[in-house]
């Protein structure tokens, strides 16, 4: 291990991208394919070192695109695999990762973003791939997406990103950003055994009874990797729960709509907020990721002001929590939305809330995040 | 007695979606008789393939198969043979679906050398998207994006291959099907990367524009101009042009495959390991 990551104590004082990968191992990855891009090159530097010495495989693919792909077939056979990148990586492997949602392979993909768009600011960090996040692969499909703040949380978002794949089997994306990915945090990698490690779950039927999309217990089919027995066909097109395509009407509605279930029919599995200072709050601070770091600062500084700020952090960006959102709005008075783009998730907080309360914009671009005063200054102007 | 396709079809998706007199049917006969010459168990089977008429093919094998998107057959394949490095993966293919947009892919995986067949059935056109030429399309022939004629040299795919590093290469024909699981079951023996082109018609979409819309004319035009590669390199290099070679092309015993190496690494780790905790 290099030196930086071994400090010889419980504490490991280590870049956001190495929690991310060792916490990925302590998850039970033992895949991971991978193509070179900053800001997020080191999970995969890392990686390659990891897996060999716990039995799992590192491939750097020949680009973006090949590495998603490889991704989508490991875990076809079985595997627990992930892939990491930055915004344009993931522009490239936005259609595999559609494929890994029509097939529904659980998957980890990691976005550490950098500003954008195009090749952008290497390797400035932003927010700016939040959309994409949510919307970038054609079609209709769910979204889960993480977007943890601090290196503790980092490491346990990190697990809690495989979990929800493999529960929900589907791809899950854990968006951070340079900021997170290459400043150096204190972490406590928790004792193995001591944190849920969730595995899909396999079909126990026999293998000239298995039906690759059985959902007749349940919006999500168990799953049965290629081999050993098992025999299946699996496709990109629309198909039924036989894995073939079909093309009825009303079989490819409601299969889609069954995806979208394995979500939205989940909220009280897949939704995470942490609060601060937000109980008493009269101006809400709506912010995620690196930004809610400062956006914390920003809030302690204006309650020491005399402002009872209080900041809503959502773990998970997507799905959206618009519900608690629109709640807070009962108590909060108006809402202060930091966001390090030029405006994309306050649209989401604009729709999720069924007042006409004030909402602030803070938005930047250029590379350097939105520092503290800038959000205090932000509170003071709506207080 | 008769040969019998059964276990390794999937009956009931009869019948296909191949125009009448499509070369993949040859293909899709001779990777059976190979699979059985070669002793696979259908469920120890992976076919991946993209998208495109011969990307179909899967649908009607009964193993464990993966229709994925268009041109990274080949990424998905490397995935799964990483993990499962004991059974078998057979990527399907067309020149458009495997030479063009997955070009990046197919190169990269014979200078892995991974333990992956690649078939590409070259009918020289995108059959299924209504007969735009592909990078294999002979210069001059006609096709929907070539209403004057092919204004771009064609790929020699074997030629690529053999560049790119693949440790085995052959070429056969759709004219000759036994020829074809011969040189199937060859690529399915060998350890390492193997590489099979398939001179294959599309009669629909090539020969109609091409004056070989009868699917037979167009596999006499295939069979007739095709050579075993010893014949075909006694020619003169003026009558070389009217011919292709057919055969192994290329063969490399000595070079190690992938998987194999990188299994050979995570024991060398795992001794290490063993031997710190022993000094400990
Ligand atoms: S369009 Fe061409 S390649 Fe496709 S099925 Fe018909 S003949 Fe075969």
């Amino acid at each position: 291990m290099g030196s930086f990551t071994d400090t010889g104590g419980d504490i490991k004082f280590w870049p956001g991208n190495i929690v991310v990968a060792e916490a990925a191992v302590a998850a039970g990855c033992n895949f991971f394919g991978g193509y070179p891009i900053t800001p997020s090159s080191e999970i995969a530097a890392h990686m390659a070192m990891l897996l060999p010495r716990n039995g799992g495989h590192f491939i750097q693919m020949e680009d973006e695109i090949a590495a998603m792909g490889s991704v989508v077939g490991a875990s076809l056979a079985g595997a627990k695999s992930m892939t990491a990148t930055s915004g344009p990586g993931l522009s490239l492997k936005l259609e595999n990762l559609g494929f890994g949602y029509i097939v529904e392979a659980p998957c980890v993909v990691v976005n550490v973003m950098r500003g954008g768009p195009s090749t952008g600011l290497p390797t400035h960090p932003s927010q700016a791939d939040v959309m994409q996040a949510r919307w970038g692969t054609h079609g209709d499909h769910p979204t889960i997406a993480l977007t943890p703040s601090f290196h503790q949380e980092l490491y346990m978002e990190t697990i809690r990103a495989f979990n929800l794949a493999e529960k929900f089997r589907m791809p899950v994306l854990l968006l951070i950003d340079e900021v997170i990915g290459h400043l150096s945090e204190g972490v406590v990698p928790p004792e193995p055994g001591s944190f849920e490690i969730i595995n899909r779950i396999y079909s126990d039927v026999p293998p000239e009874d298995f039906v690759p999309y059985d959902t007749s217990n349940g919006d999500i089919p168990p799953f049965r990797p290629y081999f050993d027995g098992y025999r299946w066909h699996t496709t990109g097109l629309n198909h039924d729960h036989t894995g073939f395509p079909t093309t009825i009407a009303k079989d490819v509605e409601a299969d889609e709509r069954r995806h979208y279930r394995k979500v939205t029919e989940h909220r009280d599995e897949i939704d995470k907020i942490e609060w601060f200072l937000a109980e008493d709050a009269d101006i809400g601070v709506f912010s995620f990721g690196s930004t809610a770091r400062a956006a914390m600062v920003a809030v302690k500084q204006a309650r020491e002001m005399g402002i009872k700020a209080g900041l809503m952090r959502p773990l998970t960006l997507w799905p959206f929590p618009n519900i608690q959102v629109n709640e807070w709005t009962n108590q909060v008075k108006k809402l202060v939305v930091p966001e390090f783009n030029l405006g994309q998730i306050v649209y989401e907080v604009e729709r999720s809330v069924h007042s006409d309360m004030p909402i602030k914009r803070i938005t930047k671009a250029g590379g350097v995040p939105i520092a503290p005063a800038e959000i205090l200054a932000g509170i003071e102007e709506v207080a | 007695m008769a040969f019998d396709y059964t276990p390794y079809l999937r009956q009931e998706k009869m019948p296909h979606m191949w125009c009448p007199g499509c070369g993949i049917g040859i293909v899709v006969k001779a990777m059976i008789r190979a699979f059985s010459d070669a002793n696979w168990d259908p469920r120890d089977i992976a076919v991946v393939s993209g998208i495109g008429c011969t990307s179909r093919a899967p649908g009607y094998l009964n193993m464990n198969t993966l229709h994925t998107t268009h041109g990274r057959a080949i990424s998905f394949a490397t995935g799964i043979k990483m993990h499962r490095p004991d059974k078998h993966i057979v990527v399907i293919s067309g020149d458009g679906d495997a030479s063009a947009i997955g070009g990046n892919h197919l190169i990269h995986a014979a200078r892995r050398n991974i333990d992956i067949t690649v078939i590409v059935n070259n009918n020289n056109i995108y059959g299924m998207t209504g007969g735009q030429y592909s990078p294999t399309t002979p210069l001059g022939a006609r096709a929907a994006t070539a209403p004057y004629g092919n204004l771009e040299p064609s790929f020699d795919l074997t030629k690529l291959l053999i560049g790119a590093g693949a440790t085995f290469v052959a070429r056969g024909q759709a004219g000759n099907g036994r020829q074809l699981s011969t040189l199937m079951k060859k690529a399915f023996d060998h350890k390492g990367f193997s590489f099979l082109e398939v001179v294959s018609n599309c009669h629909t979409q090539f020969g109609r524009r091409n004056k070989m819309a009868d699917p037979m004319n167009m596999i006499a035009w295939i069979n007739d101009r095709a050579k075993p590669l010893k014949k075909y390199e006694e020619l003169g290099e003026s009558q070389k042009d009217q011919y292709f070679p057919v055969g192994v092309m290329h063969e490399d015993l000595d070079r190690p495959e992938y998987t194999e190496t990188y299994q050979a690494l995570i024991d060398k780790l795992a001794e290490q390991q063993k031997e710190a905790a022993a000094a400990k």
